[in-house]
């Protein structure tokens, strides 16, 4: 007779799991939750319910140790931090949105936000100085005890000629390693860390909303809150989530209760741009340098034409049409530059997402494929 | 008041100790105020502030315990300092050898650790800043230094993950580091570096040996002289900066009216 907790999770809820965690499914349900998290802010901070969701999320991830699959990659020394993240940013987060529903709530009944207490003033020593001890002792005690308890990982010696397989980046660049799967190095691991750095310090000079400043809320910036938070959230949190866990041997997909199959490959039938317009509607070769139909422009402009004019009216009539339609009165607060600015870091960001859904829904590979001048996007 | 009668109080009113702490024992607002302002390090507060703003649930500390990790790192640093030299020769076996034969040998794991919580709390730190909605005047530019702060923070836990001269490291490095050689224009393998050429030749201007990647490691591929330069990055170059910035940081959250709160 089998004990009744021999297997948790079932192996039913197991397989939905692991299914649920495909690229696709993960990231489409992920930001689905997402923006119900927002929508229902009021509801899911209360403490009873957040305790609740929290603690059967708990049960569930720290349940399925048992899992060998599951363990062989939760346990790993240096993949502990993703643990920790997960669980440090939930939290974070819970306080974060229930200190602003509650001062939505305040606002909207006519109450004084919950930080209004401009004229109450205590001193530093003791109210902070004690609270900084006490945080600096519980801290001390939690490193080391972390560092009783897990040894620091040591592999085999470097070896240059030998590398493993898959091989990974450190776990907090695992976002921009999980973004080659559909960009190139030059935009995955150049371009986006830079527009992530040049964004966040440009952020206080393009959010004019003068409103929200130094106080939790939803209410007062959505949009500034929502964006922000997908980038954080999504963007960065939940791709180093999927890279460090859901991807193994030669960058292949596994769920989190399936075992490591260094044999398995996924086949890959991705396409260009280029390859729909010529092949499959003009149903002809890419022109060449040979074959070129408008001889009087480079061929690769000419093979390329239909991504060029699909990536310039994306970043440059777009932004005038938004400035038009639904950033009209942003613009108007903001102005040109700041109104510019602010709309190149949102459409950059927004390509990731729409790159990864046109990669599910029609594999396509790039828009641009420039190997002329290893230039593709 | 004698010795023996009170030790406590018989040194509190020696010479010795009034000459450090040139105030009473903080016990009321005089003395408490004197405390914050003539010790240097608790003068990094204010003498006062905002109820509000030192609650848990506001700050989440997270400022504080990156600050804190950021001292641990050092000190845990510094003593590892003592055993490790960053050659290809020794460097994993020193790393062996802490294991195995340091008394207590937690050194590297609170380093470890400690490195990747940092991480884990800088962000946090951010977020709840950008939650809070702190980086809005007036403390644009301390939202931007703090940006700086947390680049530098996320490069010294990459330099510092070469060190162990392990697989682990140097594959990560290798998979992190080829990134520079797609950089465009000046990563050889990067947009538009193939078809720049010395002019009137088909000399390449940009290759293996000249691009971003080769400045990052001396050298094409993760060996020795990338070891040496992500070293001296790791343990004096990058956390001079990281503590003159984190000075700044501090200074400003004074300047700018202390911990953010309604206007
Ligand atoms: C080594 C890294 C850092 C350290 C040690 C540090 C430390 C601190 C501390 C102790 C505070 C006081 C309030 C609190 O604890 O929340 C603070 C406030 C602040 N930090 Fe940081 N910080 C770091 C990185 C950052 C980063 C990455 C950002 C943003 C990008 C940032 C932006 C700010 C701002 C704007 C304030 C003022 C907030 C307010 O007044 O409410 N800091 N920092």
């Amino acid at each position: 007779m089998t004990p009744i907790l021999a297997a948790f999770p079932p192996e039913a809820v197991k397989h939905a799991i692991n299914a649920a965690t495909k690229p696709y499914w993960f990231i489409t349900l992920a930001t689905i939750g997402f923006f119900l998290m927002f929508i229902l802010y009021k509801w899911w901070t209360r403490p009873a319910i957040f305790w609740t969701i929290f603690g059967l999320f708990l049960i569930g991830y720290f349940g399925s140790i048992d899992d060998a699959n599951f363990r062989s990659i939760v346990a790993k020394p240096d993949n502990v931090p993703i643990t920790m993240m997960v669980i440090s940013v939930g939290l974070c987060l819970w306080l974060g949105l229930r200190r602003a529903a509650i001062n939505d709530s305040r606002v909207a009944a006519g109450l004084p936000l919950s930080e209004e207490d401009r004229d109450d003033k205590v001193l530093v020593w003791p109210d902070l100085v004690y609270s900084e001890l006490i945080c600096l002792v519980l801290a001390t005690a939690g490193l080391f005890l972390w560092a009783i308890v897990s040894k620091a990982p040591l592999e085999q010696p470097a070896n240059p000629g030998y590398a493993p397989n898959p091989a990974k980046a450190p776990w907090y660049f695992l976002g921009l390693q999980e973004m080659l799967v559909y960009f190139d190095p030059w935009m995955a691991g150049v371009v986006y860390p830079g527009l992530i750095i040049l964004g966040l310090a440009a952020m206080p000079f393009i959010d004019v909303n003068p409103r929200g400043n130094g106080y939790y809320t939803l209410r007062e910036r959505p949009f500034a809150i929502i964006t922000w938070m997908f980038g954080f959230l999504i963007l960065w949190v939940l791709l180093i989530f999927f890279g460090t866990f859901l991807r193994g041997p030669n960058w292949s997909f596994f769920g989190p209760y399936q075992y490591w199959d260094p044999h398995k490959a996924e086949a890959l039938n991705n396409i260009d741009i280029s390859h729909m317009f010529w092949i499959d509607i003009m149903h002809r070769a890419r022109p060449t340098a040979d074959s070129n139909p408008i001889g009087a422009l480079p061929f690769w402009l000419v093979r390329e034409w239909l991504g060029f004019v699909i990536v310039a009216a994306y970043f440059f009539l777009l932004p005038i049409f938004l400035r038009f339609t639904i950033f009209k009165r942003l613009y108007e607060n903001m102005g040109a530059i700041r109104y510019a600015v602010m709309v190149m870091l949102l459409l950059f960001m927004a390509l990731m997402p729409i790159k990864m859904v046109l990669r599910w829904l029609f594999n396509l590979k790039y828009f641009i494929y420039l190997p002329e001048f290893n230039a593709n996007l | 008041m004698g010795l023996l009668d009170s030790p406590l109080n018989y040194f509190r009113n020696s010479q010795v100790w009034n000459s450090i702490f040139r105030h009473g024992v903080p016990r009321d607002r005089r003395t408490r105020v004197m405390a914050v302002m003539s010790n240097v390090f608790l003068h990094l507060h204010p003498v006062a502030v905002r109820k509000s703003g030192i609650r848990l649930s506001f700050t989440w500390c997270m400022g504080g315990l990156t600050f804190f990790l950021f001292l641990a790192e050092v000190v845990s640093g510094v003593l590892l300092m003592f055993y490790y030299r960053p050659v290809i020769e020794y460097a994993y076996q020193d790393i062996q050898d802490l294991r195995a034969h340091v008394t207590l040998g937690l050194l590297r794991e609170i380093h470890r650790w400690g490195a990747h919580a940092m991480i884990i709390s800088i962000w946090l730190h951010m977020m709840r800043v950008f939650l809070t909605g702190s980086y809005k005047p007036p403390r644009e530019f301390n939202w931007v230094v703090g940006t700086i702060l947390l680049v530098l923070t996320m490069l010294l836990s990459f330099t510092g993950y070469l060190l162990p001269w392990d697989q682990l490291a140097i594959w990560a490095i290798t998979v992190g580091s080829n990134m520079a050689k797609a950089t465009p224009l000046v990563g050889a393998g990067g947009p538009f570096a193939k078809v720049m050429m010395f002019p009137g030749t088909d000399v390449p201007m940009i290759h293996a040996g000249s691009d971003a990647r080769f400045f990052l490691l001396a050298g094409t591929f993760v060996g020795e002289n990338a070891l040496l330069r992500f070293y001296v990055l790791h343990c004096v170059f990058i956390p001079c900066i990281v503590t003159v910035l984190i000075a700044i940081h501090f200074w400003r959250i004074r300047k700018d009216g202390g911990i953010s709160g309604p206007l």
